[in-house]
């Protein structure tokens, strides 16, 4: 085996694992939100090309303000749905849209963009 | 400009009753110069008995009116003034017009500056007065408040648009304080024609001058049907962007592809590989490529970016590193050919760049115009929403934006107009079009105390309502909110489709990495090429959209349809099990049945004549309090028989009542009844029986101790139950009557109606036992009842309809709810879940077929086996017409026709 062939094989399979652990197995970093005090939780996520933040720690039974500032007219990121609640929202570009939870059972529930491409997560704890 | 179209709407009150009336009114008082209009001659002449007495109420109600809609402020610049005489002339002829608060005409500046109040009085009236004395205007000022603009970009738009009006000398925009200053002349363009123009671009202007102004403009848009959303005007400059972007790169795609296959072409010697002209010609291509991947692609890097700093990869990770590789390579191979151990290695791949851009740039924008298409259904809903209601508040009628009406507001709705808000008749009749809520095409007739539902079409006669539900609560935003979570939920199938996607792009990228070692080790020369293009083309052809794309764009048509039917499914759940369904329980009353007793059959005898004794009968039960009563006095007024007043009316209870009425004396009752006043019988009693067979309740009447017949009522089958029980047989239900009436009666109706098993003297609190039952024996059972008596037996049952009464459609306990209340929405709402799940499973068999196979075949699987190898241009075609054909296929769903055959 020549040397070039080798190296290229070293370095597929060295990529390949960064690949999956950089997406997979990798710690996201969480930011945690405290609350108010009025008792609310709030955030603001940015919406360009992804969440950010977009993984959110709150804590369970208060409630939740998520403020989605979608900064693109990439209609990608157009809808924002948190299925585990069945609540949707259409992001208008430029404005602040709010969204309103109230979590009871500590867990981890995605939210994402209309057709999955883009995804965040609420920590409630 | 707004005073005109508020002109047309209603001019002046009528300073009596307080009635909007169009101006000028045949009826009026000319008071000292003021003229005071009225809506009738009777108005008028109360008026002008006592006009004291309603001067200060019409100026009361004058200047709150003017309050709300402000004093307008202009400044006309004047032409050809030249003595001050003039200014003076110019004064007089304008304040000879209605609502001129002041004008005041300066000589040195050569401008009128006029407060008028908005309703009374238009700009163009202003000018024609001092056409009238003579002079001519020059060019006035307009400041106008917008809404909607969110960029920069809609700035220079609306500017731009503005001066190319004729008449229009400036236009400055300003985003802050989202306004516009428009020097115009007046006579070439009018306020009403610039405010248009603003419009027109998509944006809602209003008069800075009035706070309620934006009022006016709802009024606007009714009569013009134009709404503006800002969602839809993102997605449209969103399509503009990408249609630019894409004829960009596709233009430049053209000679790129030319250059780049000299041989194909047969080009001359000097273009063929390794001249150097060819060299020139590709580090051309190289620079044009940049813009190509940093304009006409800056989506794929902005994406991947922000993904990444997410520890998160999608489609956009796909193409950008796809074609930064091919970039890459390409200017290497360009700029330093010598590197490479072989000529023939030294190529350049910048083709792939422009065309898997172009393409996939074109399909993004494809995809918009087709999902606009599968949100219809919602839009159509939330577009149904009336934006004003003629409300009656002490004694005036107002326009209001049906936001501010508030609950107990009695409201006006005149022939052709939308009810704005749910309520109940308090007077008035009309025919009602209520398709858009309940898909009944029929109109209905309403009368005083029904209800009503807001964003139905009035069609015939004038009614007042009072509100019963407004904002949130009506009936038309519960359904918007129960189809928008509808089509937020998840159907279970879907989350098969969560976890391959959490792992699919990073899988894909792993894939494109390791083809490249195989084909570097084991592919034929030269390698490092077809390890490129193989890594290029397996990142570009998997389409991780069409995956994620697959089940939500589905149900989101779906449910729309279903709304559009008048179906309300709750969450992609129902939609699920309500096409694996195999048992149907229904319940009698209210479901099959009116759920209200009516008249069915009147037998004679003794010579007795038909209406005689009903109208006997329906006169004796006018003073009787019983269900069954009722039903006789409506079956008696439904023939217009005439009805007497009774005398010594007396209730036997468990027998019957009895009564004189004329003179004449009448029983009315059961066998005990007759027995008691011992009235022979003969054969009536026969056929006595043979109604109660029929599930009907007879009674005999009496008619001066003689036996004059039986009258019987029944709870009557609603007229389409039969053929849609046959429907849903024919789906393959087994199709299971429930009702608490005894087995007798029971079996005649499940006979009339064709069902078979029938589960009777059930009582309600057992209901949800008895579908427990049979959910036991293995079956998926839907439970179809009321809502309210049921809702045990909904809850329980793994798909529960409800029957919708009216304006309450958010049913708790049930799955899917059908505001008509007829069987055949059950029909309707399980052939949509089948529809709809079968495209749903389309798309996603399409979706992983086109990915599984996809990856392999441009990771050159069949090279070995067939020497195919796909080019990476084919693999962006492929990829950006996946997630197309994703939507369309599911945009197929909208021309879902119910199969009631």
């Amino acid at each position: 085996m020549a040397i070039d062939q080798f190296l290229v094989i070293i370095g597929g399979l060295g990529l390949s694992t960064l690949v999956a652990w950089y997406f997979w197995f990798s710690e996201k970093k969480a930011v945690k939100i405290e609350s108010s005090d009025s008792g609310i939780q709030e955030a603001i996520i940015k919406v360009k090309g992804g969440y950010t933040p977009d993984v959110l720690i709150f804590e369970a039974g208060k409630p939740i303000k998520l403020n989605f500032i979608r900064e693109e007219t990439a209609v990608c990121t157009e809808e924002v749905v948190f299925s585990d609640f069945n609540k949707r929202a259409t992001l208008t570009p430029f404005k602040i849209v709010p969204i309103e939870l109230k979590i009871e059972k500590p867990g981890e529930y995605g939210f994402q963009c209309g057709m999955g491409m883009v995804k965040g997560k609420l920590i409630v704890q | 400009m707004l005073t005109e179209e508020k002109s047309q709407f209603v001019k002046t009150y009528d300073p009596v009753c307080g009635m909007g009336i169009k101006s000028p009114s045949k009826n009026y008082v000319d008071l000292d110069g003021r003229i005071f209009e009225f809506c009738s001659e009777e108005c008028k002449q109360k008026f002008a008995l006592e006009p004291h007495k309603y001067i200060h109420k019409k100026e009361m109600s004058a200047s709150t009116y003017t309050s709300s809609y402000g004093i307008q402020k202009i400044q006309l610049p004047i032409i050809d003034m030249n003595c001050s005489s003039c200014a003076i002339n110019i004064e007089r002829e304008i304040k000879k017009l209605p609502g001129i608060k002041s004008a005041i005409v300066n000589y040195a500046t050569e401008t009128a500056y006029v407060e008028y109040s908005i309703d009374k009085t238009k700009t163009e009236e202003i000018i024609s007065a001092i056409k009238k004395a003579g002079y001519k205007t020059g060019r006035s000022i307009l400041k106008l408040g917008i809404k909607g603009m969110h960029c920069g970009s809609c700035v220079t738009k609306i500017e731009k648009e503005l001066k190319q009006k004729r008449g229009v000398i400036s236009a400055s925009v300003d985003l802050g304080t989202e306004s516009a200053i428009i020097n115009y002349i007046p006579g070439l363009i009018n306020t009403k024609e610039i405010k248009e123009v603003i419009v027109k671009l998509g944006y809602k202007v209003f008069d800075t001058a009035s706070p309620k102004a934006e009022a006016v403009v709802e009024v606007k848009e009714k009569k013009e049907v134009v709404p503006v959303d800002e969602n839809q005007l993102a997605r449209e400059i969103e399509y503009k962007i990408l249609m630019h972007k894409f004829i960009f790169a596709a233009i430049l795609a053209l000679p790129v592809i030319f250059f780049s296959y000299p041989t194909v072409w047969g080009l001359p010697e000097q273009f063929q590989m390794g001249s150097s002209l060819l060299r020139y010609i590709w580090m051309a291509m190289g620079i044009l490529a940049l813009p190509v991947m940093f304009w006409s692609g800056s989506q794929f890097y902005s994406g991947a970016i922000a993904a990444f700093r997410n520890h998160s990869a999608n489609m956009h990770t796909l193409i950008s590193t796809g074609i930064s590789a091919a970039w890459i390579y390409s200017m290497i191979a360009t700029y330093f050919p010598q590197i490479f151990p072989a000529a023939e290695l030294a190529d350049q791949f910048f083709d792939v760049i422009f065309v898997v851009v172009a393409l996939v740039v074109l399909g993004m924008a494809l995809e918009i115009k087709a999902k606009g298409k599968s949100s219809e259904a919602i839009k159509k809903l939330i577009g149904l929403q009336a934006k004003t209601a003629r409300v009656l508040r002490d004694g005036n009628e107002i326009d209001l934006p049906v936001e501010e009406v508030v609950l107990d507001d009695i409201i006006i709705v005149r022939p052709g107009e939308k009810i704005p808000v749910d309520g109940i008749i308090i007077d008035g009749t009309s025919s009602i079009d209520e398709s858009m809520i309940t898909g009944e095409s029929i109109p209905v007739e309403k009368h005083v105390g029904d209800e009503v539902i807001g964003a139905t079409i009035n069609k015939t006669g004038s009614f007042k309502f009072r509100a019963a539900k407004v904002g949130k609560d009506t009936a038309l935003s519960q359904i918007i909110q129960m189809v928008e979570q509808a089509q937020s939920s998840k159907a279970p199938i879907q989350k098969i489709v969560d976890k391959v996607s959490g792992y699919f792009v990073p899988a894909v990228i792993i894939t494109a990495i390791l083809s490249f070692v195989i084909w570097y080790v084991f592919g034929p020369a030269p390698q490092l090429i077809y390890s490129l293009i193989v890594f290029v083309t397996v990142l570009v052809i998997a389409c991780p959209c069409a995956l994620g794309l697959a089940t939500p764009i589905s149900l989101m048509v779906g449910v729309g349809k279903g709304a559009e039917n008048g179906i309300l499914i709750r969450s992609g759940e129902a939609l699920e099990t309500a096409q694996k369904l195999d048992t149907i329980i229904l319940d009698k009353t209210g479901t099959i049945t009116e759920g209200k007793p009516a008249l069915t059959d009147i037998i004679t005898a003794n010579g007795f004549f038909e209406n005689e004794v009903l109208s006997l009968s329906a006169s004796v039960e006018k003073s009787s309090e019983h269900p069954l009563a009722e039903a006789i006095v409506n079956g008696a007024k439904n023939k217009s028989l005439e009805l007497f007043d009774a005398q010594n009316f007396n209730a036997v209870p468990g027998h019957g009542v009895e009564a004189n009425i004329n003179g004449r004396k009448i029983l009315l009752g059961n066998l005990k009844m007759m027995n008691n006043f011992s009235i022979q019988l003969n054969d009536l009693e026969e056929q006595s029986r043979k109604l109660a067979d029929e599930g009907k309740t007879p009674m005999f009447v009496a008619i001066d101790n003689k036996a004059a017949g039986i009258i019987a009522v029944a709870d009557v089958i609603k007229p389409d139950s039969k053929e849609a029980i046959a429907q849903l047989k024919r789906l393959g239900l087994e199709v299971v009557m429930i009702t608490g009436d005894n087995i007798i009666t029971a079996k005649a109706i499940g006979k009339q109606v064709g069902i078979d098993i029938v589960l009777a003297e059930v009582l309600p609190e057992d209901k949800a036992f008895n579908v427990q039952k049979l959910q036991n024996e293995g079956r998926i059972v839907a439970m179809v009842g009321d809502g309210i008596n049921d809702a045990p037996a909904l809850a329980q049952a793994d798909i529960g309809l409800a029957i919708g009464t009216g304006t309450d459609v958010a049913i708790e306990a049930s799955d899917i709810t059908l505001i008509k209340g007829s069987l055949k929405g059950v029909v309707l709402a399980i052939q949509l879940s089948k529809a709809t799940m079968k495209n749903i499973k389309e798309n996603l068999f399409g979706a992983f077929f086109y990915n599984g196979l996809g990856i392999p075949i441009a990771a050159g699987l069949l090279y070995p086996f067939f020497g195919i190898l796909l080019s990476p241009i084919i693999a962006g075609a492929a990829m950006a017409f996946s997630s197309v054909t994703v939507v369309t296929n599911a945009n197929r769903l909208r021309r879902f026709k119910p199969s009631l055959k």
